[in-house]
């Protein structure tokens, strides 16, 4: 990044990054949600990762389902294409919009309820697509839009002020997303910044669908202690599962920075590199059962285990399996390429019988 | 071989030949290959140059259930169903009763002899012929000789007939697309079972077929392919979809023929994608992403699946989204009758959403039509910016119509008012998604991609103002609501106008659309045989062109023929001119059958005489 230059005729003090942008060239509208919310710190996170990744805003796409999650793409990169579209089904919408010009890069935001509850068909069958793309499911254990209804993430036990207790077993994101064989699923913490934008960065890297499953606590119905997917529980029971961090494909690793023996990397398609540095145990997250084995531990043990859990970076996406050119973008094509010769028309009726 | 019961009929050679003017019916069980056989048929005696048409009257079951194909042979070139069957052919065990009650007196009746009844009937020919044999002798594997055993009637009839063999042979190579083994072993059993015919049978019947020369202008198409070949002329990019019987064709159809005709040959990337969806919703919600992102985006369904379709179909229209939606429709309310037709999704097709939605529907009458509308409704779709919906229905989408041959599309693309960064570079005022600029209630879009800092916008069902920016204000949602109340105001303008056929002494007019067409012309004909002269309007699409309008203006009273049972095109147009309500008479048949003709000239008949 550099510092201090004068472009654009922005004012020497703003940080410009090697773009010429601002930091406010990726904001959004000022955001609706309740001070505090999760969901505010991810949109922030977002706009981090794209300012820091240099990316150009028209260069993304942003969508979402209905819920108070889905409406922070009016929160960040207001310079990007958005679609703000129907409750649960999101993935089909950002399935289609991603064929217009697949240089563009895809954040899609939605809630636990959006996400496991109308929309688990959706998200079964995006995942199985390989759309390439960023699925973040905000998390709060509850519908906050409506006004506190338990969501299928909520952990049976929980009580809520006008629901009682929740009578049935809770949906893992994280689980849903192994079962369907999700080439990039993570969890993070909306607690923890550097670790939610270090994953959005790789997610953005990734050319397959990323899932990220955040949890966001809500402050305004699902916030006591006790709660899973409160500030409280998360604070107290976070595990990083590695110390996880992105590096660009332009910049090189500092090696110096680890400690050999330490780290491993994993090289996502377009070079980009994640590093992940051990804290207790070693843990290879390219090893299907190894995440399987412990998203289960992590059950058993009450641990908001976070960290990049799995990871396919090799396997074809959606647009490759299409064969989506790579030059001029389907949205750009015109008569000359869509409609077939005025000759070809006799050819056609002369194969009818 | 042994005499068959032929010999052992009363009835004597009748000398009144009747050529190229019966109904012909076989019934067959579902799944036992029987389509083969009468799709040769039908275009042998197409090529013959007979005007021909075929309907598949068929269960909602893969094996095993009757069905029935019914052929008409017109020299009049009419091609609607009757309901009455001068030669019927019985190959099912569980409908030979019945189908033997169906010939009418003087007809004739074919069936295999595998089949033992007593024959109660001495009023028509009887024939009876050893089908299993000929598919035994052919040396068929044996998996093959049930499919095999049903050419055995191709045979028979081509010798009672005379169907030409070097057509019928056309018809074979045409359906296994010259793959020899299959043609050859087919061809064998018919030769074997004309000849056997030929020797065994004697014609006690008067129905023959004679080469003419009326149907060398036409093709053979069936509506879903042609849907699917005119998308691909209107340059479509995207579809996404989910089987429903009777619309499942018009996407495979689009998938096996796209290749060929949009391929770059220097190139493996493509310029399209079809996927089939995990539901319907998933279906719309694709095809409205793409649409967003500047693709010409469908999908095609039945009945059930426009329902599952509602909430997207609100958002497209209020986010103003465009794509193309083809309802090929069946017989509905639920399941309903799934594999009969039907025109029962006007009215909620039309309105389909939440609030105040209306929808532009075009209604094809022909397999041309087919593909002129799935071309044309892309044009339409994005210069509206709107879904469109293409109301075809199992009849047209799946029978075989003799069609005149589509024609290449006779303006350039429209892909209507979107701004790319060239277009934005010199725009004197900011521009706004919604803003009404030019008034027609019409806004300019941008698509993803676009550089220019200024052409972002967010898409919502929220309310919004002209900056697509999320408002609440009750005053702009008025008056947004109201611009797309202009924008449907301009869309008149854009549909395709009715077809008019006047008539001669016509007092009366009859309004109708889509697959009935063919038996209002009938109709119409009958009724001027018993002096009742009419006009005929085919609607081709909704909103309604002036046009209509000034039809039943015209007329003393107009009689909207259509097939469900709430006359829900006459509501329609009810609705639209209030004014002209007691000159508009309602006809409706919801039987699932294709319109009759015979029962439409006797409906007004009754009507008139009251
Ligand atoms: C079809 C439909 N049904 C119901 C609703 C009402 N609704 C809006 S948001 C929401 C739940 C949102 O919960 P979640 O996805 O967890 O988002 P959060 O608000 O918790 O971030 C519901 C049920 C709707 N908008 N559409
Ligand atoms: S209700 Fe809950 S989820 Fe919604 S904005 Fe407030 S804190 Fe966030
Ligand atoms: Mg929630």
């Amino acid at each position: 990044m550099s510092e201090n230059v004068k472009t654009n005729g922005k004012p020497s003090n703003i940080k410009l990054n090697e773009i010429g942008l601002s930091k406010n060239d990726y904001r959004g509208q000022p955001t609706t949600l309740c001070a505090g919310c999760g969901h505010n710190s991810i949109a922030n996170q977002i706009i981090a990762a794209a300012y820091e990744l240099d990316i150009v805003p028209e260069d993304v796409i942003k969508l979402s389902g209905i819920g108070c999650s889905s409406k922070s793409p009016a929160y960040f990169l207001s310079r990007s294409f958005g679609f703000n579209s129907l409750h649960g089904r999101m993935p089909s919408v950002a399935t289609g919009a991603s064929f217009g010009d697949r240089r563009l890069k895809t954040i899609a935001v939605s809630g636990d309820g959006d996400t496991t509850n109308i929309g688990m068909g959706q998200f079964k069958h995006i995942i199985r697509r390989n759309v390439p793309m960023v699925y973040i499911i905000e998390n709060n254990g509850v519908y906050g839009l409506t006004k506190g209804q338990f969501s299928a993430t909520a952990e049976r036990g929980l009580t809520l002020k006008y629901q009682g207790a929740n009578p049935y077993m809770p949906v893992d994101v994280v689980e849903e997303a192994m079962a369907s064989r999700a080439t990039f699923v993570a969890r993070s913490f909306a607690g923890d910044a550097s670790q939610v934008k270090a994953l959005i960065k790789a997610a953005l890297s990734h050319n397959g669908l990323a899932v990220l499953d955040i949890i966001s606590p809500c402050v305004t119905f699902n916030n006591g202690d006790d709660a899973r997917h409160s500030y409280g529980w998360g604070r107290e029971h976070n595990e990083p599962l590695h110390d996880f961090s992105f590096v660009p494909r332009e910049e090189e690793i500092q090696v110096q920075d680890f400690t050999e023996g330490e780290t491993r990397t994993v090289t996502l398609h377009d070079g980009g590199q994640i590093v992940l540095r051990k804290i207790e145990k070693d843990y290879d997250p390219t090893d299907r059962v190894s995440a399987l084995r412990i998203m289960e531990q992590a059950y058993t043990d009450e641990v908001m285990l976070t960290g990049l859990i799995y990871i396919e970076p090799e396997r074809p996406s959606l647009h490759d399996v299409y064969k989506l050119p790579l030059e001029l973008p389907l949205n750009r094509m015109t008569e000359k390429e869509l409609r077939p010769s005025k000759a070809s028309i006799k050819e056609v009726n002369a194969a009818m019988f | 071989m042994a005499a068959t019961k032929t010999k052992e009929t009363t009835k004597q050679e009748t000398t009144e030949r009747i050529v190229n003017d019966f109904s012909m019916t076989i019934g067959t069980m579902n799944g036992s290959g029987s389509q083969t056989s009468n799709l040769t048929l039908l275009r042998a005696l197409f090529k013959m140059g007979i005007p021909v048409s075929g309907k598949n009257l068929f269960p909602s079951n893969i094996q095993g259930l009757p069905t029935w194909y019914t052929i008409r042979v017109s020299k009049d070139g009419y091609l609607a169903r009757r309901n009455t069957h001068e030669i019927v052919v019985a190959m099912n065990v569980d409908t030979f009763v019945e189908d033997l009650q169906k010939v009418v007196p003087g007809g004739a009746f074919y069936y295999g002899d595998h089949l033992k009844f007593d024959i109660d009937r001495d009023d028509i020919a009887i024939y009876s012929f050893p089908a299993k044999q000929f598919a035994k002798e052919s040396g068929a594997p044996a998996a093959l000789r049930d499919y095999v055993a049903n050419m055995a009637y191709v045979g028979v009839l081509a010798t009672m007939l005379g169907i030409e063999m070097d057509k019928i042979k056309q018809a074979l190579d045409f359906h296994f697309k010259g793959k020899e083994k299959p043609i050859k072993l087919n061809m064998d059993v018919i030769e074997a079972a004309a000849a056997w015919a030929a020797e065994n049978l004697e014609s006690q019947d008067p129905y023959r077929v004679e080469r003419m020369d009326e149907t060398k202008e036409y093709i053979m198409a069936d509506g879903n392919t042609a849907a699917a070949l005119g998308a691909i002329y209107g340059g479509v990019q995207f579809a996404s979809w989910y089987p429903i019987t009777p619309a499942s064709s018009l996407a495979e159809s689009l998938t096996a023929q796209i290749g060929p005709l949009r391929d770059d040959p220097e190139s493996d990337e493509k310029t399209y994608a079809i996927i089939q969806a995990e539901d319907e919703l998933a279906a719309i919600g694709m095809a409205i992403g793409a649409g967003w992102s500047g693709l010409r985006a469908m999908t095609s369904t039945s009945g059930p699946g426009i329902s599952l379709m509602t909430e997207f179909a609100g958002l497209a229209y209020y986010a103003e989204i465009p794509v193309v939606i083809w309802d090929v429709q069946r017989v509905g309310p639920s399941t309903g009758l799934p594999t009969r037709t039907s025109q029962g999704d006007i009215l909620s097709t039309h309105f389909l959403g939440h609030g105040d939605t209306q929808n532009v529907m075009l209604i094809p009458g022909s397999a041309q039509e087919c593909f002129e509308f799935g071309w044309k409704a892309f044009d339409i779709a994005e210069r509206l910016q709107t879904p469109v919906f293409v109301m075809s229905d199992l009849d047209l989408g799946m029978n075989q119509w003799m069609s005149k041959p589509f024609e290449f599309p006779d303006v350039p693309m429209d892909r209507g008012k979107i701004l790319w960064e060239e277009d934005m570079k010199d725009l004197k005022e900011r521009w706004g998604r919604y803003r009404d600029v030019d008034g027609d209630g019409i806004p300019y879009r941008t698509a993803p991609g676009n550089k220019n800092p200024q052409s972002a916008w967010f898409a919502r069902g929220t309310g919004h103002n002209e900056f697509a920016k999320y408002s609440e204000d009750s005053d702009m949602w008025e008056e947004n609501m109201q611009r797309l109340s202009r924008k449907y105001e301009s869309a008149h303008s854009l549909m395709p106008a009715p077809v008019l056929e006047q008539g001669k002494n016509a007092e009366i007019g009859i309004i109708s659309f889509g697959s009935t067409d063919v038996a209002i012309l009938e109709a119409r004909d009958l009724l001027e045989q018993d002096g009742q002269g009419t006009d005929y309007l085919r609607l081709r699409a909704v909103p309604f062109t002036k046009e209509v309008k000034k039809f039943i203006e015209d007329h003393e009273v107009s009689y909207v023929v259509e097939m469900n049972r709430d006359g829900q095109m006459y509501k329609l147009l009810q609705l639209e001119y209030p004014e002209l309500t007691a000159k508009l008479k309602s006809l409706t048949k919801h039987d699932g059958l294709p319109l009759n003709a015979r029962w439409v000239s006797s409906a007004i008949i009754e009507s008139e005489a009251k």
